[in-house]
């Protein structure tokens, strides 16, 4: 919302500079997001008076004018057609910014003669596009006032308006809150009743349901057509658009009272009362759709009106002229050539007003302001000042004022012990000030007992006085109190699952991986492919189509990213992302998970080579589960039965059992890469945090002695052949098992197919360390060892090779 | 008495003469191995008079030893010669690059997260969780959002199709619900063991996580990420509240003084309710925090709403305290330069390595934050 300075002025005595206003509203609460001050930009124009001119000597479009100045008399050559003595114009000195010329005067001959200044135009002082000569002001206008004063220019402050303060929608209660804050002296303006000469010819009926109370009254005979220019000026300086003087009336008492009001066309009214109700549903239309009542309202488009809003009706009820708070209709709106009003000032509900608001998508001034809840006790007075400024803008004749039902109960007393406001904000500040502030915000305060004004609704316990005290009394004089002392948690603060986010990121991070972070939400479609996308998942009101659904897991995001990258012509990346996947709408089905992708196009290198990428992958997988503190030794892979969206046989799960599986990692499945779009090949890993076992807490954070073996280990190479598609991880945890206190480590160095190893075959070659606990081992110790690592290969279909 | 200078000379000469070892090799054995012509003459010493021997004696021995020492010699030298021969051809170019390597980093927003809890862990704040999706009570009623309120639509919500039971879910528009599980003592056990839940007061916790707005232009991203902060004690004011954030903003930006501002404010969920600013300087394009005649918006704040606290089972008269809370990524942006919200969530990676962190970059307080 948008206010003036003299419009301020009319309710506040102030002498305070608009800085100094701003600053005061910031600090009351009232977010000033913007000032417009002319006065600035014109600051150095001031008024002057021409005293005589001559003709140029040198030329004969221009004129050497003796002009009396804030400086004194001086002499202008001015090319203006309209430059004559006695004229009243704008000055500008030199040395002056001319913001419509974008030029800075400075003293300079004009053929001949020096000009010392300018007398300016209002296109030079950009207050109007064109114009034909220099500006030509009132001769009353005192010689060296401020120009931006003189042509009505003044500062306009644009704040927001937080919901729970609408007496700020009002320039009047702005006023208040700043005079309570010191910044001058509130004008008491007390709208004094304008007597009826005749009954009110119409009748008022409210279903207190749809309309607490409604006031209204007609006056007869009235002009109505534009209105003065001051209320032009005034809307148009705030910006809105004068209508006509009835409607200029009521926008002004909306925006300075907070008070919105309604204007009808008495002679457009069918009958002799107007209803407000709420509205109607007709069942036996439902066949042909019309069950529903509508109304053509002023924007001229058709609402369709449901049982939940609020009706206003004539012609016996039966016909809708309005949506009460929120629009008028067109059929009875004020025109030039109305000359009954009929002028309603009610009070309609703020939820009902609010979701009316919603239903329709009309956020009118009226309904902006009766949904944040309009003050119930400015019905009459603002009726009251309609009236007024009706009969002195338009003329007519009032009829009396016409009230159908109650407004609202008004805010109840709150028992406040002023020794709460040191409690709650830590505040030192006497009982006398904590009352005169409440008093000056037009609370009542009696003993103990404090009665909130009736525009204060959103006050309603001692916590909101403590606030109306501490905003006034000013939030820079709260103290800075440190917080008493905590027990730091010996364990630290972090749960265990929160550790652990943290050492997988720094772990991925160091491995090469980059971190970033994908929308929780993808397209339901992808979803669908990659195991989720249950409709209790999909938006109502996704940002995009391509967002509807939270995701269920982080692969598609970060395939899309790498696909995106890529085609930027960044293929080769690594990134990673530890958050959220939903399995449910319940908190229970909400999972961390921590996936990676990776796009394996190394660049080109002059030393050729380089790990495989699948397996670089496997033992960044591996690393990070140690770190998160897996118990390693009991870790299988399982392959062959990972999700559909994984290459059938370049993926693998590794957990710590069949039904208790920690990640799945692998080649992307060309099918799921193209789905999204995106090149391949791809590899990924998504490990689920939640899955992991918790670690153990340990009281004593002493580790088991450390007894390293004098022994010297030995080791012994083994080749054995087995079926091209058995598992070389099974011989492995065969010759692991062989003789667990023996066989210390196994690798694999060489996996062989070709001449030699017979068709359908492969060679796998392990070499096995061997670490001697208690005495050096002898060679038939060996030998009985690597049988029992023979035997145990043969049993997952390994034979030695010969 | 044979004259010894000529075979010394002779084999003198054939040491000089031998090109490798091999040649060196047959030189000594030559003249010292088992047939050598320096062993044949030691052999012949046990022939002679005891007067002959002590002659000649010294001076075949002395011929052995300065014969050794000069096939040594050359044999150092020739092998310091084949060493260097060798060498010479093991010669890389090392301006050649080395293979590429990845480098990874850590998302500045997570990183600024890190931050946070690090500073909030010292002054006694442990981390509390909740999830993304949440009823309409744990994110509006609880909170003091009336039903219909014009406050909820400063929201702008995310919502699910109404469940079976009736119930609308809806994405978390703050972190504040977090508040209302971890106070709610009659909220039994929690769904999950990650969720925070009914705590006994008193309470310090801070609450990290993504937040949801329907909402997308260069500062607004429909998701985004919160941290949240509460503390309910008997005493606590808004005085505490004051000094905690004072001393957070001044620990993050990692400057001696931060100026400050609390600003009145409504939010439905505290009461009193302050915004802070801090200042900050514009002049020459570029934002300073810290000082400066401007002013920037960072957080909202305020005393814990009565109603709250009555939602949540905890007696107003007995318990109050204070709740916090602001944009991390936000204040990433802030803190380390990023002009542009929607870069965060692009997964751009020349901007995640411009802005990124070192995986070795962790918070803590003896090394400075960052």
């Amino acid at each position: 919302m948008k206010f003036t300075l003299s419009w301020l002025k009319d309710h506040l005595e102030t002498d305070a500079s608009v800085s100094e206003i701003v600053a005061a509203m910031t600090m009351a609460g009232l977010e000033v997001e913007h000032v417009t001050d002319p006065a600035a930009k014109l600051a150095a124009f001031s008024v002057a008076r021409i005293v005589s001119t001559a003709r140029h000597p040198n030329a004969d479009k221009l004129q050497v004018c003796q002009v009396d100045t804030k400086d004194g008399r001086l002499e202008i050559v001015c090319g203006a057609p309209n430059a004559r003595p006695g004229l009243t114009t704008v000055f500008a000195p030199v040395g002056t910014y001319v913001p419509g010329l974008d030029v800075t005067l400075t003293p300079r001959e004009v053929r001949g003669v020096v000009s010392n200044g300018m007398l300016c135009s209002a296109a030079e002082l950009q207050t109007a596009d064109e114009s034909d000569g220099i500006l030509e002001l009132p001769d009353d206008l005192p010689v060296g006032a401020p120009a931006a004063e003189a042509l009505g220019q003044e500062a306009v402050i644009d704040f927001e308006v937080t919901p729970n303060r609408p007496d700020w929608l009002g320039v009047a209660g702005i006023a208040r809150d700043l005079a309570a804050a010191g910044v001058g002296t509130l004008k008491d303006l007390p709208v004094a009743p304008v007597p009826g000469t005749f009954p009110c010819p119409i009748d008022i009926v409210v279903d207190g349901d749809a309309c607490p109370v409604f006031a209204g009254r007609l006056i007869k005979g009235v002009r109505n057509g534009p209105s003065p220019q001051w209320l032009q000026d005034r809307l148009r300086a705030i910006g809105l658009n004068p209508r006509s003087a009835l409607v200029d009336i009521t926008n002004l008492i909306s925006y300075d009272r907070a008070r919105p009001l309604h204007v009808y066309d008495a002679s457009l009214l069918v009958g002799e009362r107007i209803q407000a109700r709420l509205g109607q549903v007709n069942p036996s239309h439902e066949a042909d759709g019309h069950e529903h009542e509508h109304l053509i309202a002023l924007d001229g488009k058709t609402y369709t009106l449901t049982p939940e809003m609020c009706v206003i009706a004539d012609a016996g009820g039966e016909r809708p002229i309005g949506l009460g708070g929120v629009m008028g209709g067109e059929s009875t709106a004020c025109s030039d050539t109305t000359t009954d009003v009929f002028v309603e000032s009610a009070w309609f509900d703020p939820i009902r007003t609010a979701q009316t608001g919603r239903d329709t998508g009309i956020s009118s001034d009226a309904q902006y302001r009766f949904a944040r809840a309009v003050d119930p006790d400015s019905c009459l007075p603002g009726l009251e000042l309609a009236t007024r400024l009706i009969l002195d803008l338009c003329g007519g004749e009032p009829s009396e004022v016409k009230v159908a039902g109650q407004p609202p109960a008004p805010p109840a007393a709150i028992t406040f012990d002023p020794a709460y406001v040191r409690r709650l904000a830590g505040l030192d500040i006497s009982a006398d000030r904590i009352a005169d502030i409440l008093t000056r915000l037009g609370f009542k305060v009696d003993g103990a007992l404090v009665t909130p004004p009736s525009w204060r609704r959103d006050v309603q316990g001692k916590a909101d006085l403590v606030e109306e005290v501490a905003r006034i009394a000013g939030y820079g004089e709260l103290p800075s109190t440190p917080l008493p002392e905590a027990p730091y948690p010996v364990g630290g603060v972090l749960t265990a699952r929160q550790a652990r986010m943290r050492v997988g990121r720094r772990a991925l991070a160091a491995y090469g991986y980059q971190e970033c972070v994908s929308w929780s939400f993808t397209s339901r479609a992808t979803a669908q492919a990659f195991g989720g996308g249950a409709a209790e998942l999909v938006l109502a009101n996704p940002i995009a189509s391509e967002l509807d659904c939270m995701r269920p897991s982080i692969l598609p995001n970060l395939m899309e990213a790498a696909g995106r990258n890529a085609r930027r012509g960044f293929p080769d990346l690594a990134l990673f992302e530890i958050g959220p996947v939903f399995t449910s709408d319940r908190p229970d089905g909400q999972k961390t998970a921590v996936s990676a992708v990776v796009a394996p196009h190394p660049p080109r290198h002059w030393a050729k080579g380089g790990a495989d990428a699948l397996f670089a992958l496997k033992g960044d997988v591996l690393a990070l589960l140690e770190e998160l503190g897996i118990p390693m030794a009991n870790l299988q892979t399982f392959q062959g039965q990972c999700a559909s969206w994984w290459h059938p046989g370049r993926s693998a799960a590794l957990g710590l059992g069949p039904k208790k599986i920690l990640v799945e990692f692998g080649e992307l499945h060309p099918a799921a890469l193209k789905r999204l779009g995106v090149e391949g090949p791809m590899l990924g890993f998504e490990l689920m945090l939640d899955e992991l076992p918790e670690p153990k807490r340990k009281a004593v954070k002493t580790r088991p002695a450390y007894a390293a073996s004098a022994l010297m280990p030995l080791t012994r190479d083994f080749a054995f052949v087995m079926d091209r598609h058995s598992p070389a991880g099974d011989l492995v945890r065969a010759a692991v098992g062989a003789d667990k206190t023996l066989v210390d480590d196994v690798r694999v160095f060489d996996v062989y197919e070709g001449p030699g190893v017979p068709d359908g075959s492969k060679s796998v070659a392990i070499e096995v360390r061997l670490q001697p606990t208690d005495k050096t081992l002898t060679d038939a110790e060996i030998e009985a060892v690597a049988g029992r690592i023979v035997a145990a290969a043969e049993k997952v279909g390994g034979r030695l090779r010969g | 008495m044979t004259d010894l200078t000529p075979l010394e000379a002779e084999i003198a000469a054939a040491v000089g003469a031998a090109g490798d070892l091999s040649d060196l090799e047959a030189v000594r054995v030559a003249a010292l191995g088992k047939t050598g012509r320096i062993s044949a003459l030691l052999k012949t010493l046990g022939a002679m008079s005891a007067e002959e021997r002590k002659q000649m004696g010294p001076l075949i021995n002395g011929l052995r030893d300065r014969a050794a020492d000069l096939i040594n010699a050359r044999k150092a030298d020739l092998e310091a010669a084949a060493l260097d021969a060798q060498l010479a051809n093991e010669t890389v170019d090392l301006t050649l690059p080395p293979a590429p390597r990845r480098k990874g980093g850590v998302h500045p927003t997570m990183q600024v997260m890190d931050e946070l809890v690090a500073i909030f862990a010292e002054m006694g704040f442990s981390v509390a969780e909740g999830p993304d999706i949440e009823t309409d009570f744990n994110n509006f009623t609880a909170l003091n959002f009336p039903p219909k309120h014009p406050a909820r639509e400063q929201h702008d919500t995310f919502f699910f199709q109404p469940g079976p039971d009736g119930e609308r879910r809806l994405l978390r528009t703050h972190t504040s619900p977090v508040q209302v599980r971890a106070m709610n003592l009659a909220g039994g056990k929690p769904p999950a063991s990650w969720i925070a839940a009914g705590r006994e007061p008193p309470i310090r916790i801070v609450v990290p996580g993504r937040t949801y707005r329907k909402d997308s232009d260069q500062t607004h991203t429909p998701m985004f990420h919160q941290i949240e902060g509460l503390v309910i004690d008997r005493a606590v004011h808004m005085g505490h509240l004051k000094w905690t954030l004072e001393t957070m903003l001044a620990r993050f930006f990692e400057t001696d003084v931060v100026t400050t501002r609390f600003r009145p404010h409504h939010f439905p969920f505290t009461e009193p309710s302050a915004e802070m600013d801090v200042g900050c300087d514009r002049s020459g394009g570029e934002l300073k925090i810290g000082q400066g005649a401007d002013w920037l918006e960072i957080l909202g704040c305020g005393m814990v709403h009565p109603n709250v606290l009555r939602h949540c089972g905890l007696d107003p008269d007995i318990w109050q305290g204070f709740a916090f809370g602001c944009g991390v990524d936000r204040l990433a942006m802030l803190k380390y330069g990023v002009p542009d919200l929607r870069d965060m969530f692009a997964a751009d990676t020349r901007w995640l390595a411009h802005y990124g962190f070192s995986a070795f970059t962790a918070p803590n307080p003896a090394s400075g934050l960052s």
